[in-house]
């Protein structure tokens, strides 16, 4: 870790002002991923600053029937609230089936679309690595590659989004609201946060230099079915293999968004529209152009193969 | 104490403390934080912090290595590298020099540790060390080099190959044949508490805090490597935080930290950070085995062969995955051979079973393929072949041994079994399982979107006889106090130890007081093998056999026919308290024991059965485990529950071995790419259900004064064919390359409705 300057902010203005004012600061909230990195001399920030004072913890009511969730709502506040849980459901379940109780107590849900890949050859330093080491190569093509992205990867990077929570809010529409150092705000649409890899796998989200999100808001409620399956080799406490996040209305449309297959949420609204012809005409849009690997072409079948099923929950009533 | 005929009745036999579930007398310092870890020990406010550095190639040599930047950062005291670190030798027990340069034989061997006043001064500093490497091409994929496998000499598991009979002609000529390869992957101790030591010295003397199994050979390796006497080497581990066979040896740790404590003048802290140790520690070899059996129709095994090929640094061993099926089951004619390939990857050695627990991985699927074919009960066919001798035992008797007489005359150099009840295990598992409950036809038992299973496996792992010594104390106060070397790696050595001075000595448990890890005590077994607990024992029995003569001698008592009970001594109507003897001054015996051929005359192993429940997602293919019982014949029982936590413990792990642990090696760069517990998973608790041990009753008094065995490993052996079988059982979909991950499912399972 290379030693850093600190400094807690009092407003979310503050905190971007001072961002803008040492290039390369950091915020630093629950720091489950950040600090981590830092040990690893992966983020190498000079400057922390420490947001947890700017009161961003609140779930409000929006005036449209949505709900605003502050930046620095934990995820396990966020899985637990009431309103949460009855309208937004898949929310709850895709924070639950995230990272270990431990975890979810510090993580903030800015701090959870933040994170980065989980791709072992990002942490391992002496590794290529364009997304740490512009320019380095990219040791997981032609490597270890099972855990990898199938779709929107470019010859550059195959890491994946480890996400769960980032899915909920994909299919839910939500929207990013963030202040930058001018105090000047601005909404993004969670679909345009994530960036894919392109020649600049470095570049995560389409944040720029000193923006800080301040909350996520999620539209009115559409009610449905909302699931969320998670595919793992371990029960718990391990990253999606792959993820479906699904909103299924008793008419047999809905809405469908991946998790575990690409460097952001994956959701492709033109796939939703095949929705009543079933779950194989939806993939076969929703993963159109795949580029799996050999250790990671499972993904694209256990993708069918989950949505098929809820499909037919839903249908039959069980869920 | 000469341990060369076979145990009559003695102290142990009354079963007041030893056999009883007592709780872990050293429970509350862990469950308070007050038991002192390797890293813990307070030895001084100068004690400074090592890190250690770790090559980052697989191959090759260190060109230059630039420290000005290290050397200027905050906080540094100083470095060591080979270049520095004055002449080195290789531990007896290591494959690979544990400090590198400038050759690099692996990636992530220590190449040098950076010392500093505080842990995040040395890793700061430790990040501006530049190394130049010069790469060299290495072997990195046992599958390409397995036809380069050597015959390798012999070792800790036997000779490379066995042969008995025409395993050729019978399996040309038998009815039924079967044939399948199997393999398993490189795997992590994944061991909670890191390696970790602190090295003071005083003058030319060395004092290492450490996490270690085996205190006399990381003594021996520590001294050698340093070529400093043995005596001026003290080595102490009182607590440990997991082993299973990655802390037996001397480790970058150690050697690091005494090399540092030099350098600096002062004591020297290190742990291996997380992400170093799968790469820079020991690890389970991978295997490739390939397993042919022939059988009569009605289910006699006639052929059996079973050959592995591993691999291994240059110098190293092979994984002895084919010991168990020399034991057994019967079969007249049979072979096995081991190979051992040169791969440039991590230095294999020692995991919890080793060689059984591989082996048994593909064995007992094997059978399970085999039972099928023959339309047999799998539970059954284990049993028609099951053996009371050994049937393909290298270590025969001489031909003049009297106790060869009383062997079976058609097999007179076939010793038998000091205890084997295998046949007892496998039926009061299946009654208890509700085994009967099996459909044999796969893939019909269905409760919604789950599949289904039961497997059966067998457990198999030999008994060991090392030596073992230990001295005991008698004060004033009548307390007992037992020093010796053994260790406590979780498994209850300390509780086991004060159950067998209590009953030798007739107090009650509070009134003993155990000391272990430290090379000041007397040299014990050690821990590994499933080994400690038996051995360990037997060592305080014989050094308390030889206190109670020195009491009785004192108090004027005849020690043969003196009574130990109640804190008391007891002959002829006369009762004389027990700590009188130690007034004014204490009493001190010292001994071990020590084997004859025992384990020659008989084959002395451990047995038992795994059955296990799975449930398959027929939608994603993922395995989740419903429940698991052992059954297992292991000799005396000392404790129940810390000896249900060690099999419990193994049977966790061996759901590790079938459905996740795999060390993936990068075959182009040549490591192991998933080298922290994010990417190596082990099984969470989410992952466990609820696991029933039976332990068959059983008392072995071939083995030893105790009449007991190991247990630890037992549990582990058999686990994952176990689930494996069930798998197979729940889905008609038979995997044979662990991990049993859910890609290797998803093809052939069902369609979604």
């Amino acid at each position: 870790m290379k030693p850093f300057t600190f400094e807690r902010a009092r407003t979310p203005t503050e905190a971007a002002s001072a961002a803008a004012r040492h290039p390369g600061a950091k915020f630093i909230a629950g720091g489950t991923n950040l600090l981590d990195l830092m040990k690893l001399e992966i983020e190498t920030p000079m400057h922390l600053i420490d947001v947890n004072g700017l009161g961003l913890d609140k779930i409000e009511a929006t005036p449209d029937g949505g709900l605003r969730i502050g930046a620095l709502v934990r995820n396990t506040d966020l899985a637990a609230d009431a309103r949460v849980r009855q309208d937004y459901a898949v929310l709850s379940r895709a924070l639950l089936a995230g990272a270990s109780g431990q975890l979810r107590n510090m993580a903030t849900t800015a701090g959870n679309l933040l994170q980065r890949t989980r791709c072992p050859y990002f942490y391992d330093t002496n590794m290529p690595c364009n997304k740490r080491a512009p320019g380095s190569g990219c040791s997981a093509i032609g490597g270890f590659s099972r855990q990898h992205a199938v779709i929107g990867v470019s010859d550059a990077c195959i890491a994946t989004h480890p996400s769960d929570m980032a899915v909920a809010l994909r299919v839910l529409d939500a929207v990013v609201e963030t202040i930058r150092p001018d105090g000047s705000g601005r909404s993004i649409p969670i679909a345009e946060l994530h960036r894919l890899p392109g020649d600049q796998p470095h570049i995560d989200t389409v944040l720029r230099a000193g923006e800080i999100i301040t909350a996520v808001t999620l539209p009115k409620p559409v009610g449905g079915s909302q699931l969320y399956y998670k595919v793992r080799d371990r029960a718990s406490f391990a990253f999606a293999l792959v993820a479906v996040a699904a909103i299924i209305q008793q008419d047999g449309t809905g809405r469908v968004a991946l998790g575990g297959v690409a460097h952001k949420p994956w959701r492709v609204e033109a796939a939703e529209a095949e929705m009543p012809k079933g779950a194989q005409a939806v993939v076969a849009r929703l993963l159109a152009g795949a580029k799996p690997t050999e250790e990671n072409a499972f993904k694209l079948k256990l993708v069918e193969r989950v949505l098929t099923a809820m499909l037919a929950d839903v249908r039959g009533g069980r869920v | 104490m000469k341990f060369d005929i076979p145990a009559t009745t003695n102290p142990i036999d009354q079963l007041k403390v030893v056999g009883q579930p007592v709780d872990r007398i050293e429970g509350p310092l862990k469950t308070t934080g007050t038991a002192p870890y390797a890293y813990e020990h307070n030895v001084g406010p100068d004690t400074a912090y090592g890190y250690v550095v770790g090559a980052a190639i697989a191959k090759g040599r260190i060109a230059s290595i630039d420290q000005s930047a290290a050397k200027a950062a905050p906080g540094v005291l100083g470095i060591v590298t080979a270049e520095n670190a004055g002449k080195l030798e290789k531990g007896n027990f290591n494959t690979v020099k544990l400090l590198g340069g400038p050759n690099v034989d692996h990636y992530h061997q220590a190449i040098a540790v950076v010392v500093a006043g505080t842990f995040e001064q040395a890793r700061a500093a430790a990040q501006l060390l530049r190394v130049n490497y010069e790469r060299s091409p290495g072997r990195f994929d046992l599958a390409a080099e397995k036809d380069t496998a050597i015959k390798p000499k012999p070792g800790f598991g036997g000779p490379s190959d066995s042969s008995v009979g025409d395993f050729a002609g019978a399996f040309a000529a038998a009815p039924v044949q079967f044939e399948a390869t199997y393999t398993t992957p490189d795997q992590s101790h994944a061991m909670m508490e890191p390696h970790a030591s602190i090295a003071k010295w005083e003058g030319d003397k060395l004092t290492v805090w450490t996490s270690n199994q085996m205190i006399a050979w990381g003594v021996g390796d520590l001294s050698k490597t340093l070529g400093i006497p043995k005596e001026n080497v003290r080595l102490i581990s009182p607590y440990i935080g997991g082993g299973f066979g990655g802390k037996l040896f001397l480790r970058a740790d150690a050697l690091l930290a005494a090399l540092a404590a030099r350098e600096v003048r002062r004591p020297v802290k290190v742990a291996l950070q997380r992400p170093l140790i799968m790469n820079n520690t020991t690890h389970r070899p991978a295997t490739i085995q390939r397993i042919r059996l022939g059988a009569t129709t009605d289910g006699k095994l006639t052929a059996i062969a079973h050959e592995s090929w591993s691999g291994d640094q240059p110098g190293g061993q092979p994984e002895t995955a084919v010991s168990q099926t020399r034991l057994l089951y019967a079969g007249e004619h049979r072979m096995t051979a081991m190979r051992l390939a040169v791969l440039d990857l991590p230095e294999g050695n020692a995991m919890r079973a080793p060689g059984e627990a591989p082996g048994m991985m593909a064995l007992e699927i094997a059978i399970d393929e085999m039972a099928e074919k023959l339309g047999l009960d799998p539970v059954e066919f284990r049993i028609r072949n099951d053996t009371q001798v050994a049937p393909d035992n290298p270590a025969k008797p001489a031909a003049s041994d009297p106790q060869s007489k009383a062997l079976p005359e058609k097999h007179p150099s076939h010793p038998p079994f000091s205890q084997r009840q295998f046949v007892e295990c496998l039926r009061l598992g299946a009654e208890r399982f509700g085994w009967n409950q099996r459909d044999p036809k796969p893939a019909q038992a269905r409760e919604g979107s789950w599949l289904r299973g039961i497997g059966v496996a067998s457990a198999f792992r030999n008994n060991i006889l090392m030596k073992s010594a230990a001295r005991v104390r008698l004060d004033h106060r009548g307390t007992v106090t037992i020093e010796t070397d053994m260790t406590d790696i979780g498994t209850g050595s300390y509780t086991i130890i004060a159950q067998t001075a209590a009953e030798m000595m007739g107090v009650p448990l509070k009134n003993v007081v155990v000391k272990l890890g430290d090379s000041q005590f007397p040299v014990s077994c050690g821990s590994g093998g499933q080994f400690g607990g038996n051995n360990s024992t037997s060592g305080v029995y014989a050094a308390c056999a030889k206190l109670r003569e020195a009491v009785a001698q004192k108090l004027g008592f005849d020690a043969q026919t003196a009574v130990f009970a109640n804190g008391t001594v007891t002959a002829n109507g006369r009762s004389v308290p027990l700590a009188q003897a130690a007034d004014p001054s204490e009493l001190v015996a010292e001994d071990g024991i020590e084997y004859g051929d025992l384990d020659k005359k008989y084959q002395q192993s451990t047995f038992g059965a795994h059955f296990v429940e799975v449930a398959v997602n027929a939608v994603t293919g993922e395995t989740r485990v419903r429940r698991m019982l052992a059954v297992c014949a292991a000799g005396r029982i000392l404790n129940p529950k810390t000896a249900r936590s060690q099999v419990i413990g193994a049977m966790t792990m061996g759901v590790g071995a079938a459905l996740m642990e795999d060390l993936v090696v990068d075959k182009r760069l040549g490591f192991f790419v998933n080298h922290d517990l994010a990417g190596y998973e082990v099984p969470v608790h989410a992952d466990i259900p609820h696991q029933d041990v039976i332990f068959i009753d059983e008392t072995d008094p071939i083995s030893s004064p105790m009449k007991a065995k190991g247990v630890g490993e037992l549990g582990i052996c058999g686990v994952a064919a176990a689930l494996a079988n069930a798998v197979y059982n729940a889905t008609g979909i038979r995997v044979r390359d662990y991990p049993i991950t859910l890609d290797k499912l998803i093809d052939r399972l069902p369609p979604v409705a």
